[in-house]
């Protein structure tokens, strides 16, 4: 009873007492309606998006903390931005404590939905979507929080990003689940965040399904504890289109999962599959860089009880196919270059080692050679779960 | 008891805009916390078409102005009887709570000039808010749109060329996009040393408006100054354009790309740095800046840019800055190239 009244109190001081649902519909000036409810949006509002096709012709922003932007549905209620003339993505979001759920972003000229320096974000059932497939002009990411404390990507789909469908970026404490990511060049990407937990997703027919970076020259660096399981990682094989200059640009395509130089990264439990060059990738930030405080080594990686089909038939890299002629058809699913440190491999399956022995070596001094796995199979569980403020769970349910 | 605070305030309100002289400005509209609807709420300007500014409000010009499709752009800075901003250093005037910037936009149109829109940032005592004023017609009337709004024009440049527009006025969340600092509304023109032209400063000091001259160290040379170091004129530029969001507290903290004009170290201005989430507005090319070829540098590709997703600044521009281009080309160019 106590906490009951406990619980009621809260709610009453983070509520504000006069929270209303502003309803906008499709429509002629959809733009700027819809715009000026957001703008005129007070912290407890619903801004409720009716069904059918928004056309905006201008980027949309939310800079109200504790607003909910709901749809009809990620199929019903459809922003659309093909006639867009301003702004670098569809929405951007720059305050805390909203939630987005139940409606679709298309065809956005630069981002999907942006949320930067936005804390407690939640996007539910939102689907983010090119929809002429991909092609090098889409936007680079579809769902993109960045700067941002406590981030939860739940139930949301991707489609079609020259860069990466989910990309949280220089972020802390993130949930990544249940999603769709499929025809991007990278379905999800963790990038110099510090806290990630990616579970449940399907990340399929794009260039590379999962990725976990840290890169150098970037504000918040130091990327770190990040756990990517029970994901089913299937059949990215989608040639790479992502446009050149940019990082994603050299991943090859065919991949699973890749975790490049980062620091304690736990893989387990996945399916991964019919990735023609590796299931996993483990390797060294390659380019030259002068970043005194980066490390461009993967430091602490820990794969185990994963489920490995075929793979690594159509290795996507320089040399790869002699490499694949000496193994009789196919390399190993697992891939390391050989620069990272405290690397466990408890999987079941054969792990070739490129043979280089520090970050940016060129491929062509590799020294490739199968190398030992784990002797036995081991539980490598040593990061705790991520939770989030029970709000954003709520949010959901 | 929220109601009756707010009722109040309505009352103090209409009890002060009473008793003050009906031509002065209107203090307690800037204070408020509400959104006024129209310009002339605020008393800036005498006439109702906003070209004779009130008493204490202040034109002013910037030695190198932001760039913003061509159009007129007008100054004024309002302080409120009784303070002073204060001056210090080549930075931003501190402006206390009740000032005001004022900055109307426009373009000449059959031999005058026509207001389209006049933005006014308002220091009220909870920070600073940023909103937009769209011109009638009739030029009588300027009613706030907090949503923007695209504005069809058609002008001449300098180079003579007719040009057709859809002239984009910000909504009041795009006006934070640049105006935001840690989050925060802030001003970005009045700094020190983007303010040393025609005594300009010395002036200020005279009519109270700030405490003192500030000793400006390394002024922002005047926009077409061509006497003036090309470093110093390209770095002016991207300070005055660009460094608002660019800046490690900006809109663009997450790029790392920083171009503040106090930034020292060449990585952060761009210079053989990577792009972090450029997408297809790297067009191609590696570095945000390939000492020695322009061509080969994604900051001219996506100045250079029209497409929403690849042109920058992201916000504020529809057409091409030739002038602009032409600066900083001839500035990565001259760099030394990388062997």
């Amino acid at each position: 009873m106590i906490r009951t009244l406990l619980v009621a109190t809260a709610l009453c001081l983070s509520a504000p007492a006069l929270a209303k649902t502003v309803t906008v519909d499709p429509g002629s000036d959809a733009q700027e309606r819809l715009q000026e409810a957001l703008i005129l949006a007070e912290p407890g509002d619903v801004v409720q998006l009716g069904a059918g096709r928004f056309d905006l012709v201008d980027g949309l922003s939310l800079d109200v903390d504790h607003v909910t932007i709901r749809g009809a549905g990620m199929d019903q209620t459809v922003l659309n931005f093909a006639g867009q003339l301003g702004a670098g993505e569809g929405l951007l979001v720059t305050s805390d404590h909203v939630v987005l759920r139940d409606f679709a972003i298309e065809d956005s000229k630069g981002d999907g939905i942006k949320s930067k320096g936005a804390d407690d974000i939640v996007y539910y059932k939102i689907r983010v979507e090119w929809t002429r497939g991909p092609h090098a002009e889409n936007g680079a990411y579809a769902i993109y929080p960045v700067e941002s404390k406590n981030v939860l990507v739940d139930s949301c789909t991707a489609i079609g990003s020259s860069d990466a469908g989910i990309y949280v970026g220089q972020s802390e404490n993130i949930i990544v689940r249940n999603n769709v990511a499929k025809f991007n060049v990278a379905g999800i990407e963790i990038e110099n965040s510090i806290g990630a937990d990616v579970y449940n997703n399907i990340a399929v027919n794009n260039t590379g399904g999962i990725l976990v970076f840290d890169l150098p020259n970037i504000p918040k660096q130091g990327g770190r504890n990040v756990r990517v399981f029970d994901n089913i990682v299937v059949d990215n094989n989608t040639p790479n289109f992502a446009p050149e200059g940019n990082i994603v640009a050299q991943v090859p395509t065919g991949m699973g999962v890749m975790v490049m130089s980062h620091y304690d990264v736990e893989v387990f439990g996945n399916r991964l599959a019919e990735n023609g060059t590796g299931n996993i990738l483990i390797v060294s930030y390659t380019q030259e860089q002068n970043d005194p405080n980066y490390n461009p080594k993967p430091i602490g990686v820990r794969i185990f009880e994963n489920d490995h089909g075929r793979a690594g038939y159509k290795p996507a890299f320089p040399g790869g196919d002699q490499l694949k002629a000496a193994f009789g058809g196919a390399i190993p699913p697992i891939i390391e270059d050989g620069t990272g440190e405290k690397i466990l491999i408890g999987d079941d399956v054969p792990v070739l080692s490129m043979g280089l022995t520090k970050p940016g070596q060129p491929l062509t001094e590799a020294r490739p050679a199968l190398v030992a796995g784990a002797s036995e199979p081991f539980d490598g569980r040593q990061l705790k779960p991520v939770t989030l403020p029970q709000a954003m769970e709520d949010a959901v349910r | 008891m929220r109601l009756l605070l707010s009722v109040c305030a309505v009352l103090g309100l209409a009890f002060s805009a009473g008793a003050r002289a009906p031509e002065q400005v209107a203090d307690a509209v800037i204070l408020s916390d509400g959104l006024p609807r129209l310009l002339s709420d605020y008393h800036f300007f005498r006439d109702a078409s906003g070209w004779q500014p009130n008493e204490r409000v202040t034109p002013y010009r910037l030695n190198m102005p932001l760039f913003s499709d061509y159009a007129e752009k007008y100054r004024f800075l309002y302080v409120p009887e009784g303070e002073q901003a204060k001056a210090g250093g080549d930075g931003l005037l501190d402006l206390p709570v009740g000032s005001a910037l004022i900055k109307s936009f426009g373009y000449e149109m059959d031999g005058k000039v026509r207001l389209l829109e006049t933005r006014v940032l308002l220091h009220r005592a909870d920070g600073w808010l940023a909103l937009p004023y769209v011109w009638n017609e009739a030029q009588t009337e300027a009613v706030l749109k907090v949503a923007g709004a695209r504005i069809p024009v058609t002008f001449t440049d300098p180079s003579g060329k007719q040009r057709s527009i859809d002239y984009g006025v910000p909504n009041k969340n795009q006006c934070k996009e640049c105006h935001a600092l840690s989050g925060e509304v802030t001003p970005i023109g009045p700094k020190a040393r983007n303010l040393t032209r025609d005594g300009q400063l010395a002036e200020f000091a005279r009519l109270g408006l700030i405490d003192r001259e500030p000793a400006v160290d390394y002024r922002v040379p005047l926009w077409g100054e061509a006497s003036a170091p090309l470093n110093d004129r390209a770095r002016g530029y991207l300070d005055v354009n660009c460094a608002h969001c660019h800046n490690i507290n900006g809109s663009a903290s997450n790029s790392g790309l920083f171009l503040t004009y106090e930034e020292s170290m060449p990585v952060r201005i761009g210079v053989n740095k990577r792009p972090v989430a450029a997408g297809r507005g790297s067009g191609t090319h590696a570095f945000d800046i390939a000492p020695g070829d322009p061509d080969g540098s994604i900051m001219i590709y996506r100045l250079n840019s029209l497409e929403p997703g690849i042109s920058m600044p992201e916000v504020g521009r529809t057409v091409v800055h030739a002038e602009g281009v032409a600066l900083l080309r001839e500035w990565i160019a001259e760099m030394v190239k990388k062997n």
